[in-house]
Formats: C-alpha cells, structure tokens, sequence
C-alpha cells in the first residue's frame, strides 16, 4: 500500500514506474521466480507509449511486448498471455499494468493543479499496479477462455463520463462471450467488468436486460467495490490498476478459496486521447473478457496476504490441499 | 454610502454567481469562462458603457476579471486617439501591465515555494 500519491519521486510518473517495478518484482518473489525465469512480458499502462511498463521492463532479460487497450490493458495482456502460453509460445510469462491519479489526470484531461470540476458521474483513476504470473502449470486458479471485443462507439463525447461510454462495449462482449460459449450469464459465479463506475454498472445492467441477458444477482464492477462511499471519488474508480488489483488481490484469493468456482473477468477501455475529445470526437471503447476458474488447489502468493489469511481461516475444509 | 455597498455587492455576486453557474451547468471549463469573462468586458468598454458600469457598481465590476477586458480596450482607445493606429498595438498592454506583470511574478512565487501533493 502506497501513502504518498509521489512515491517518493520527483513527479507522477516517476511514482508510477516505481509502483510498476515494485509490483513486478514482489509478483515474481511471491512465486520463487527469478527475471530470468520469465520468458515473455505483456504490459501496458495510461501514460504516452507505455513508458511506465516499458521503464519497469527494462531490468529484464525477457521479450517484452506493450499492450494497449486504455483500462482494459490488463484483460487484454492476460488473454493474449493466456493464448501464447496454449499455443507453446511461453512457457511462463508476467502481464502487468499500472494507473496513476495525478498522472492520469493530466495525460487525459488537465492536471489536478488547473482545478478543472468534478461531477459526480466522474469516475477516480485509481493509483495501483497488479500483476500476474502466468504459467503452463496448474495452480490456484486457471485461465480457461478468452473473448476480445470489438470496437463500440455510441456517440458519447464527454471524456469525464467513460463509465457510460464503455458500458454498450461491456454489454457486447459479454453477449459475445455467452453466445461463443453457448452459456447463459447464471453459469459464471460472478461476472465483473473493470471500471465502468456506478454509472456504467447500471447501465450494463439495463443494456443486457433489453437483449434479455439478466445479470443482476451475479454481476458487480472493479470501480464500484474498489473504494468506499465515504471516500469521495464520484462514480468509483477507474483506470488499468483498477481491475487488475481488484482481481488479483481480492477475486483470485476468493477464487482459490472456492468463494467462487467460475468468473467472467472483463477490462473496459475508453480509447480516446486528449488531442481527440479536446476536438469533439466521440469515444470508441472496447471490453475484453477472460473467464478465470477455480481448479481446487491452493497456490501460495495468490491475491494479498491479508486477504488470503482471512478467507483461510474462515473456511475450514481447505486443509491439507495446499499446492 | 450603505447603498454603494449593497450595489457592489449584487454586481459582483451576479456576475461571479452566472459564472458558477456557467460552470455547473454546462461542459465549458474555467478558461473558457475566463475568456468569455474578459471579451464581455472588452466590448462593454468598446460601446462606452463599462465606465458607466464603474461608476455605479465599482469593485462589483472591476474585482471580476471582466476589468481586464476593460483594462485592454481602454489602453488601446486611449493610444489610438494619441498615435493612431499604431496604439492598437502600443495601447494593448499599456495600462495592463500591471495587472500582467504582477500575474507572472506572484505565479512564479507561488510556484516557487509549493509543490502540489495531491
């Protein structure tokens, strides 16, 4: 957990690189894995040509390959990730992403010291890095499918209000996903999408009603459970760490201790830039999908320690499985 | 003499008030307003009604930054009736330059000794 919004660095950035090359390398001791174990890095991140994810790839003797769906990145580089390691491209690889308030503000919208307003329906990029291991092993969790989406743009021009332009590229996918499959949306245990904010998460919820798909009982979002409701952050949170710290610290562990047993993870992207809506135009967005099951193992270094401990010792049949 | 006060009052409160509400209600940013703000106050002076305002409202009108846009075109009127054209140019920032110059140096200042945090 990360205090100062700095990072003990001379400017945003430089905090978010730091954050990214903290989270990478507290990733691999988690797991035992030295850089060069790793054989392919899949990352991105909010800030111009991916520096931060290409910063923290720097120290490592590994193939590295930038990513960029805006807040979907981390789905994005865990499905291709997921696909290079089916095919016997990589045997393991680490797909990381990283999101900064004061960085993001400024990259997309103006810097927080312009004072520009703050409606509600806004949503916070959250100041978070995640990460995850990826290998052809089996462990805690598995990696079964994965859905890319394609582009939707419905018009919506206002780069404070992406948790409504995202939401129709959400609801797509997840009906692409549910046809491919030939599932029905009460398969998945829970069905989460990366940062569409309060404002978003309804109108998912209404988007899929009218195609007949009901999710209400086992839907939620990343940006909604992130923060809150004393902390002030409009809509919830938002960015690439959003979902990806969301489902490797809190949705992985519960997963692995059969909280869940399957779960349709989906990172939406606003794929605008600030040159772009400062001209008027709309904002094309973009969900992909990955669905992540439970496959009754324990594997140590999933999801955050507390987390982990927590669940251990509320459920008591787990004994005696550790991996 | 209480009735200048409550004057300067209403003026400023209306117009500062607009503003917000220029700013809550539509999509517009803080430099469009100040833009819009100083243009107002431009044209008022180039119709020879801003002074009118002055007198009646005082700091109600010349604390809001539309006294800049007064500031500028009355500079400006003020050269061209001495040399003509060539004070649309001399004139611009002839009375404003104090207003300009003290901008930048507190700036600096201010920056100068902060470092945002959040």
């Amino acid at each position: 957990m990360i205090t100062d919004p700095r990072h003990g660095q001379s400017s945003w950035e430089l905090a978010q690189i730091k954050m990214t090359e903290d989270v990478v390398n507290r990733a691999l001791e988690k797991v035992n894995l030295a850089k060069g174990d790793i054989d392919y890095l899949l990352a991105g991140d909010l800030l111009d040509q991916l520096v931060s994810s290409n910063f923290a790839a720097r120290d490592f003797p590994a193939a590295f390959l930038g990513v960029y769906g805006a807040c979907s990145t981390m789905i994005e580089a865990l499905g291709l990730a997921g696909v290079m390691i089916d095919g016997g491209a990589a045997k393991k690889a680490l797909a990381f992403t990283s999101s900064h308030y004061q960085a993001t503000e400024r990259q997309f919208r103006t810097p927080n010291e312009y004072g520009d307003k703050y409606p509600p329906y806004k949503q916070r990029t959250v100041t978070a890095g995640g990460a995850f291991v990826l290998t052809n092993q089996s462990g805690g969790a598995q990696l079964t499918e994965a859905t890319f989406g394609k582009i939707v743009d419905l018009g919506i021009t206002d780069p404070k209000d992406l948790g409504g332009a995202m939401a129709p590229a959400a609801a797509d996918t997840i009906l692409q996903h549910l046809e491919d499959t030939g599932r029905s949306a009460d398969y998945y245990d829970l069905i989460v999408t990366g940062d569409l904010g309060k404002v978003g998460k309804e109108l998912t919820i209404d988007l899929l009603a009218e195609e007949g798909c009901d999710i209400k009982n086992n839907y939620d979002d990343c940006g909604v459970l992130i923060y809150n409701s004393n902390q002030k952050v409009g809509a919830g949170g938002s960015g690439c760490g959003c979902s990806a710290v969301v489902t490797a610290s809190y949705l992985l562990p519960r997963l692995m201790h059969n909280n869940y047993n399957k779960i349709l993870v989906l990172g939406t992207g606003a794929l605008l830039n600030k040159t772009i809506s400062l001209q008027g135009e709309t904002i094309p967005c973009i969900a992909h999908a990955v669905v992540i099951e439970n496959n009754g193992k324990l594997s140590t270094g999933i999801g955050r320690e507390n987390i982990r401990n927590d669940l251990a010792t509320s459920i008591e049949d787990l004994s005696g499985v550790e991996d | 003499m209480l009735i200048d006060y409550l004057l300067v009052f209403l003026a400023g409160g209306l117009i500062c008030g607009l503003g917000q509400l220029m700013l809550d209600f539509t999509d517009y940013s803080p430099a469009h307003l100040l833009v819009l703000l100083v243009v107002i106050g431009c044209v008022l002076t180039g119709l020879g009604v801003y002074s009118n305002l002055k007198d009646v409202f005082g700091a109600g009108v010349t604390v809001p930054v539309m006294n800049f846009g007064f500031i500028l075109t009355k500079g400006v009127l003020m050269e061209i009736e001495e040399s003509g054209f060539l004070g649309l140019f001399t004139g611009v920032l002839e009375r404003a330059s104090a207003g300009v110059s003290a901008a930048i140096i507190i700036s600096f200042l201010i920056a100068v000794i902060f470092k945002p945090k959040e």
